[in-house]
């Protein structure tokens, strides 16, 4: 152990030494004083002490308020429109229950400061009257109803079918990043598998991009069954890539969230918004971006600000470097970012580049499940 | 007839106290190990909950050191904690063991065994006037559960994987897949088998706790006079022996999960670091959510009750007056208990829940404001018109009200859904639940140790140390959890080992540097506390007054020192509420006092 620490050490505990001296005494002291006047005296200074904490609570309120704002995403416009309801939403909360705090706590304080024994006074025998405790039945409930009306509303708007005209991307998590696939030229995201994943050979997401059929193996390597898979014709011109979302400036945007292993959660705090990724069941989440990220850039004054995505749901060790990427951007811009993409086939079988998809038959890109338990 | 069956019960109890020694020869490991006195379980409880309170507190100490300073190593801690801070830093892995179990001790082992488990045990036979539990037996084996339990989590801080470490609520597939996370292997399993044996503790606690409430209270004691402590730790008992059980299946599938093969909980999963998909297919991991949940949110009221009951005592005593709203209270402890069950998935608004399903739960997760709200308006006008005394218990059972107040708003953010969407999993949920239930909890719990210490022990604790524990925990609960609402609002997530990659985040470098100083200097604060406790044990001063707080309810009228049974001779009857305070120029009436007739009525 360093000097440092051991020093440390000896501060703490010599402090803890004093306190308790002083405690001791104290206690002598009132014995000698006689317990009633030292029970007055240390009853004066706690209540008087109710109203320092009262009084220098407030301004603490204020004061971290002022130093920590700017610092919130609440100075900033939402950078999407469901964002600004839940921005909305956001400042009537704070009001109704602010106005409840302040009144609160001001209460509780100043009563226990107001009304410390006295051995003058009694207190007043009060065990209940039922129209103060209507009245603060009803006031909340009516108050609560007001929030939940508003964040009903509000909910149903966000949690609401996508727009046909949705621009749509798939992303996956899994330990520790995202995985993102666009659905191509035919606007259909091909069919996956996830026991045909192959990362060596460029298939991060396990499209079915050739029929084959899958032993499957139980915990023990024991065979269980096989399943055969059909390459999917939609699945040849995805577009997989791990760099970033790119999205369109005020064309609504959904995203399909899947999970590769874990529990993972899309957090996107400048849309306010987020959603689990759940391995198995696919969720969605729906919204349009209102500024793109060279916009954003100015309007938070920050030359390097990125729209992240921040893994939300505890997933493992590398659980806070599981960083993701969106960037908006212009209808033209997107165009040309469109253009320069290579499906994930092609990227992953350089050779037959010039046959493009080896079409199987072509009915089966339709086929409803691509997959055949057998 | 209740007190028939505890006579015929414990013959050996029965009668003066000269008879009951010389029925029950009692040795040192009768008395203090394995005694079935509730009084020395209630204190075994506390003594390890402190025990478990300094752990877990230390835990986050730690990890705060980690976020407080990211970019600083502490060589001296790798000279105390050898493995666990190689080169004087916490690892990743460390990290998220440090916060697991430190979520999982401080809910489960303090403030759920520590808090009603001390209590209950304490409070319930001497308030209700019965001797002892109605079945001692299963109360003594109720705690050597708790503590068998706390031996297994121990020592799985010790095994070579190390413990668990995916968050306190253990969601599969990363608490079931060993190839996920190193926790995840043999910490996991530890991690279980210690929760199984605290849910049987909880479940064998409770049913004695009903059981007693229900059949063994003195005469004259009928239900609307029991005191509130009772009445919550009645509601406390019930909310646990209904809901732990479901987090018990939870558990024993994802037991199956892990080592039978099954696939409740797991589907569709590809294991990067091993590169294999694995066979499950079919499972839903949404289904432990439910299942965890439906106990996580009745264990906020479990560990909330019991502190409401004790501020609602200590309130009434030391502010000279009756409890406002006596009846009010009751049913808005029962409207709590109802609710409790059936707003679980408000913490799963944001998995893929049915939106309308979620609109139901946001409006039934609202609808327990209002008995919280009834319950806060009441306490206040408790101390209206009041003649209050600041005894360390009264200044804790403020502190209490004031730390419910600000967690408890904070609540009608995240149980609104559109709300949650964006501060699900920030810091804003760290504030609110360690301001509702960690601090206020506490706050609670030094309000009970405070008031009745010198039931349990005959001493007085030291006042002075008392004041300086009181307003330095106060201040340092909200200088560490008010400014966190703020990182919330920047929708900073929990659990992350270091912002410093993160552009959105990490403006916050210096607030977490001031929050790991303030949690510091505020663990610290706690142990003059526990020095106070431990050391008025042997030397507090003395009690020479059977009733030192003058107060009304039935614990007060034993011997300063009560043998096991509690009462050396029959037990009191009961013949009116426990609140008759300042009442007809009286300030304070026993409940064993029978009524005047010429008494004002209420």
């Amino acid at each position: 152990m360093t000097t440092t620490g051991l020093f440390l050490i000896a501060i703490l505990a010599l402090g803890f030494l004093i306190t308790f001296q002083i405690a001791k005494a104290s206690e002598y002291v009132s014995v000698l004083k006689g317990e009633k006047k030292s029970f007055e005296q240390s009853n004066k200074i706690n209540a008087f002490l109710m109203i320092v904490f009262l009084v220098l609570g407030l301004i603490g309120v204020w004061w971290c308020n002022e130093l920590l704002y700017d610092k919130t995403l609440l100075r900033f416009p939402s950078a999407s429109d469901h964002g600004e309801d839940i921005d909305r939403m956001l400042i009537i909360t704070i009001a109704i229950t602010g106005i409840v705090f302040f009144i609160t706590q001001i209460l509780l304080f100043w009563f226990s400061y107001k009304y410390q024994y006295n051995p003058k006074r009694s207190a007043f025998y009060y065990p209940h009257n039922n129209k103060l405790e209507v009245l603060w039945t009803s006031v909340p409930a009516i108050s609560l109803c007001v929030l939940v009306g508003f964040g009903l509303v509000y909910w149903t708007k966000i949690t609401g079918d996508a727009p046909e005209e949705s621009l749509q991307v798939e992303i996956t998590g899994k330990q520790f990043g995202w995985i993102y696939r666009y659905p191509g030229k035919d606007n259909t995201f091909g069919k996956k598998y996830y026991r045909n994943i192959d990362e060596a050979n460029g298939n991060q997401l396990g499209l079915i991009w050739k029929d084959s059929v899958i032993n499957k193996l139980d915990r023990k390597g024991h065979p269980a069954g096989s399943v055969e898979l059909t390459a999917d014709q939609a699945s040849f011109d995805d577009i997989v890539t791990n760099d970033a979302i790119y999205l369109i400036k005020d064309r609504p945007a959904k995203l399909i969230i899947n999970s590769r292993d874990v529990v993972h959660s899309v957090g996107l705090p400048h849309f306010r918004l987020k959603m689990d990724a759940v391995p198995g069941t696919p969720t969605t989440l729906w919204f349009t971006p209102k500024y793109t990220t060279e916009e954003m850039k100015k309007i938070t004054n920050n030359p390097r600000f990125e729209y992240e995505i921040a893994c939300d749901q505890m997933c493992g060790n590398g659980h806070y470097s599981m960083k993701g990427l969106i960037k908006v951007v212009t209808a033209e811009e997107y165009i040309l970012w469109q253009a320069k993409q290579v499906p994930a086939y092609v990227q992953a079988h350089p050779a037959d580049d010039s046959q493009a998809a080896p079409a199987p038959a072509a009915a089966d890109s339709t086929a409803p499940a691509a997959v055949a338990s057998k | 007839m209740s007190n028939d069956v505890a006579l015929h019960g414990h013959p050996e109890v029965v009668g003066s106290h000269e008879a009951h020694a010389h029925h029950h020869k009692e040795t040192f490991i009768t008395k203090y190990v394995f005694s079935q006195d509730h009084k020395m379980i209630a204190k075994q409880f506390l003594i390890t909950g402190m025990v478990w309170a300094v752990i877990g507190g230390l835990m986050s100490v730690l990890f705060r050191l980690q976020l407080g300073f990211p970019d600083e190593s502490f060589p001296w801690l790798e000279d105390v904690l050898g493995r666990w801070a190689k080169g004087g830093k916490i690892s990743a892995e460390n990290y998220y063991a440090l916060i697991t179990m430190h979520g999982t001790v401080l809910v489960f082992f303090v403030l759920t065994g520590g808090l009603s488990g001390t209590f209950a045990n304490f409070l319930i036979p001497l308030q209700i006037g019965a001797r002892d539990m109605a079945s001692p037996m299963m109360n003594m084996l109720s705690y050597w559960f708790f503590f068998g339990g706390s031996i297994v989590m121990i020592s799985s801080l010790f095994v070579q994987t190390g413990p668990f470490s995916g968050g306190w609520t253990a969601y599969p597939p990363l608490s079931a897949l060993g190839d996920a996370s190193p926790g995840s292997k043999v910490g996991m399993d530890l991690w279980i088998i210690s929760m199984a044996m605290f849910i049987i503790s909880q479940l064998l606690a409770g049913l004695n706790y009903i059981s007693t409430v229900l059949n063994m209270r003195t005469k004259g004691m009928s239900m609307n006079r029991l005191p509130l402590t009772v009445w919550a730790l009645f509601f406390t008992a019930v909310l646990g022996v209904l809901s732990f059980p479901v987090l018990l299946s939870g558990v024993v599938l994802l037991i199956f999960d892990r080592h039978a093969g099954s696939s409740f909980y797991l589907s569709d999963i590809f294991i990067a670091s091993t590169n294999t998909a694995l066979p499950n297919e079919g499972g839903s991991a949404i289904l432990y959510q439910h299942l965890f949940w439906f106990l996580g949110h009745p264990e906020v009221y479990i560990i909330l009750l019991p502190a409401m009951g004790i501020a609602s005592e200590v309130l009434s005593v030391n502010a000279r007056k009756p409890i406002f709203g006596y009846f009010a209270m009751i049913i808005s402890m029962f409207a709590i208990t109802v609710l409790a069950f059936l707003v679980w998935a408000h913490h799963m608004f944001v998995t893929g829940l049915n939106p309308f399903l979620g609109s139901v739960f946001v409006l039934l997760t609202l609808m327990i404001a209002v008995p919280s709200a009834i319950k806060v308006f009441n306490w206040l006008t408790t101390l209206f018109k009041a003649n209050i005394r600041f005894t360390p218990a009264m200044l804790c059972a403020i502190g209490f009200v004031s730390l419910f107040i600000s967690g408890g708003l904070t609540g009608i953010f995240l149980g609104n859904s559109t709300l949650d969407i964006h501060l699900h999993d920030t810091y804003f949920v760290i504030a609110h639940f360690h301001i509702v239930m960690g601090v206020s909890a506490f706050f609670g719990m030094f309000a009970g140790v405070y008031h009745w210490f010198p039931k349990m022990y005959g001493r007085y604790m030291n006042n002075t140390l008392a004041y300086i524990h009181f307003w330095g925990t106060i201040i340092g609960a909200y200088l560490i959890f008010w400014p966190m609402h703020y990182e919330g609002f920047a929708g900073m997530p929990r659990r992350y080992l270091d912002y410093g990659i993160w552009e959105s985040f990490k403006q916050f470098a210096e607030l977490n540097k001031f929050i790991s100083i303030v949690a510091i200097i505020t663990f610290a604060l706690q142990f003059l506390f526990l020095f106070n406790f431990f050391y008025s044990i042997f030397k507090g001063r003395k009690v020479k007054d059977q009733n030192p707080w003058k107060a009304n309810t039935l614990e007060w009228t034993t011997p300063i020192n009560p043998g096991h049974g509690n009462w050396p001779g029959e037990i009191p009857e009961v013949h009116r509420w426990a609140y008759d305070y300042s009442k007809d120029g009286r300030d304070f009436i026993p409940q064993t006092e029978p009524i005047d007739p010429n008494e004002s009525k209420h």
